[in-house]
């Protein structure tokens, strides 16, 4: 059994000021539809802002329920979908504007781990086939051994040996291994930022301590910031630095993981954390029991005021005017999109 | 209310509706058997949830698709039996199965909201098990029936002819439990019942199922891996490792006081939210499972790993706290 690593420090960015910001996101607004033949409007994301410092690497958490406009941000950020207005800076580059060397350079310093560890590799190649078809498309090796010596380092980090599983088809390995298969393979391409899309929601709990810990390992040994997108809030907390928790493509609260789970202010937060169940039989689901939701009632068309309004327990007239923006909960950064907190 | 208190019989006079002994279930290979459930023996008694944990390829769901008799080949019954109110269902034939599914023990399947037939009415699908199984229901009674369906898994009447893309995934998923207690069976086994959901809406299934329980006297198996769900949702948990059933207790005891080092290992694993401490890393089942070690099924990943376990198979024993333990660190 491998030793359990030392508890990780949050990290903050406020650590570094005068550190160059790694990937920036401004005013990032995703809207699905409007076009002739589909009128309907989906608001995926909505002004959306991030910034992750290049130094000291840290971990991002993007939470929310689904539809929160969470992939979207991660498709974004890849280049899956295009923006429909605002700009994504990668080292201070805007990403729709760059070159073809520097976009080539952006597509090996940022990767992506997906949810599905059994549905990303193809069924008929040998698990080596994804590490050499990196190889080859970006030229990473001279020769032959100089590419199974990379190989072969990439998988020491997380904990595989090559002999044991580069031979085998997808179908040989677990779940666990698999999803290492992937980090390993982003890995190899030495990248600045991994997006890692609910990369342990399918494996099972016992082995979702080994990815967390790779995670934390790539970030503090190897300076891999990563935007961990996940609805799971309790592995967040283990290991995230900052977090962002989106409603309805909106920034509903945001700031440092631990301060932000342990003390909630937005009323969507708080409904968020209460609801996650207690590993504990003796005490009860918190709170009062949640009143079955409706679609109608969940989903508010409304382009102006708060998107929580038709569930939220606080909710003033105010809140149908506008969406509120970040009111500063306190010095270091923890904010929410509530007018409760407007002083 | 009053109708709920007849159903329900106290505690102490509880009667055992599936009674499972020595379930061997293999999935033959060409290299030779895997065996997916090996010599599992437990009770479910009325009005209970007993929740079936474990890692993937533990054999939790293929335990639930043989009490369903659903095993499909290379997949096997190879022994045991399965007494549900008495009758053995490995033993039943086809058509005397198809009289027992839907009306004895019903199934809401895993990622269940993908189950329902997206250009059939909610209506139509959900009276579909009642008229094959009462060809003359009339429809006025049909209907009444099924508001009455919608009502109990907390649904409002209006989704009745709507179609499913019309709904949300924790309504689909109601649809699916008002689906499964239409026939008002003995048992209901919910595979994975909240996986694909978030926390919020997982909440509100959660709730609906054991609002069922206690309104129907229902026993159900939940299968699953979120041990915080489990707690919540258990009256007793069954934790499975690799084929062999390795720990039966009631929820409490469980978690207050796991016996079973892999129990130890799977609770001490849960993430928190209230205090951030070190990982603890495991790695997933070791042994290639067409040719389990003789004894002990968990001793080459058991820290607690003696000489008789690498011979001897532990026997699933009872222990003064009602917890039933294949280990032999607690033999006597």
């Amino acid at each position: 059994m491998a030793q359990p690593l030392s508890g990780a420090p949050a990290r903050s960015p406020q650590e570094n000021p005068g550190a160059q910001t790694l990937l920036e996101i401004r005013n990032a607004t995703k809207i699905y539809g409007g076009s002739f033949m589909n009128r309907r409007v989906t608001v995926a994301l909505q002004d959306y802002n991030l910034t992750i410092q290049e130094r000291p690497a840290t971990i991002t958490t993007i939470a929310g329920e689904s539809g929160s406009g969470k992939s979207t941000l991660a498709n974004l950020v890849l280049g899956f979908t295009k923006i429909t207005t605002g700009q994504i800076f990668y080292k201070g580059v805007d990403i729709m504007t760059m070159n073809s060397q520097q976009q080539l350079d952006y597509r090996r310093e940022v990767q992506a781990i997906f949810q599905d560890p059994y549905s990303v590799y193809n069924p008929f190649y040998r698990v080596k086939h994804i590490f050499d078809l990196v190889i080859n498309n970006f030229k990473l090796a001279r020769n032959k051994n100089e590419a199974r010596d990379m190989i072969e380092s990439a998988l020491n980090v997380v904990g595989l040996r090559g002999q044991e599983v580069l031979e085998k088809y997808p179908h040989q390995l677990s779940g666990g291994q698999r999803q290492r298969m992937m980090v390993a393979r982003a890995f190899l391409l030495r990248p600045r930022l991994i997006v890692a899309d609910e990369p342990v929601s399918m494996v099972d709990a016992s082995l979702r301590a080994m990815i967390l810990d790779l995670m934390l390992k790539l970030r503090d040994e190897q300076n891999i910031s990563f935007l961990y997108i996940t609805h799971d809030l309790s592995t967040a907390y283990q290991i995230g630095d900052q977090i962002y928790l989106l409603y309805q493509g909106a920034i509903a609260e945001r700031g440092n993981t631990q301060e932000v789970i342990e003390n909630p202010k937005h009323p969507y937060v708080q409904l968020l954390i209460d609801s996650i169940p207690v590993p504990d039989p003796t005490i009860r689901w918190g709170g009062e029991s949640v009143v079955s939701l409706d679609d109608e009632q969940m989903r508010v068309n409304a382009a102006s005021g708060c998107r929580f309004y038709n569930r939220c327990p606080h909710r003033m007239d105010r809140c149908l005017e506008k969406l509120p923006p970040l009111y500063p909960i306190s010095g270091n950064g923890h904010e929410a999109a509530c007018y409760l907190y407007d002083k | 209310m009053e109708q709920t208190k007849r159903i329900v019989p106290q505690a102490t006079e509880r009667s055992t509706v599936l009674d499972v002994q020595n379930l061997k279930v293999y999935y033959e290979t060409p290299t030779g058997d895997v065996r997916a459930v090996d010599d599992v023996s437990f009770k479910i008694e009325q009005g209970e949830i007993v929740g079936l944990v474990g890692e993937s390829g533990c054999g939790k769901t293929t335990t639930a698709m043989a009490i369903l008799r659903l095993v499909q080949a290379p997949g096997r019954i190879v022994g045991g039996k399965m007494l549900l109110d008495g009758i053995d269902i490995v033993t039943l034939n086809d058509a005397e199965l198809r009289d027992v599914r839907w009306r004895k023990m019903a199934l809401v399947p895993q990622g269940a909201m993908n189950s329902l037939n997206p250009v059939m009415r909610i209506n139509t699908q959900l009276g579909d098990a009642i008229v094959t199984h009462q060809p003359r229901i009339s429809a006025a009674e049909l209907k009444e029936r099924l508001l009455d369906l919608l009502n109990m898994v907390g649904l409002p009447s209006r989704i009745y002819s709507m179609y499913p893309h019309e709904l949300s995934g924790g309504m689909k998923q109601r649809v699916c439990i008002a689906m499964a207690v239409a026939l008002n069976p003995s048992l209901i086994i919910a595979d994975e019942p909240t996986s694909a959901l978030d926390v919020v809406v997982q909440r509100v299934v959660a709730q609906t199922l054991l609002d069922i329980k206690d309104r129907l006297g229902v026993s159900m198996v939940v299968i699953g891996h979120d041990m915080g769900l489990m707690a919540q949702l258990a009256d007793r948990i069954a934790v499975m490792y690799a084929g062999h059933l390795v720990e039966l207790a009631p929820v409490r005891q469980i978690y207050a006081q796991p016996m079973h080092p892999y129990t130890q290992l799977l609770i001490e694993s849960i993430p928190s939210i209230k205090e951030r401490k070190p990982l603890k890393i495991t790695e997933g089942i070791t042994h290639d499972l067409r040719n389990p070690p003789p004894g002990c099924i968990f001793q080459s990943r058991c820290p607690q790993v003696m000489d008789i376990c690498r011979q001897v198979r532990p026997p699933l024993l009872e222990h003064p706290s009602r917890q039933q333990v294949a280990c032999h660190l607690y033999e006597k």
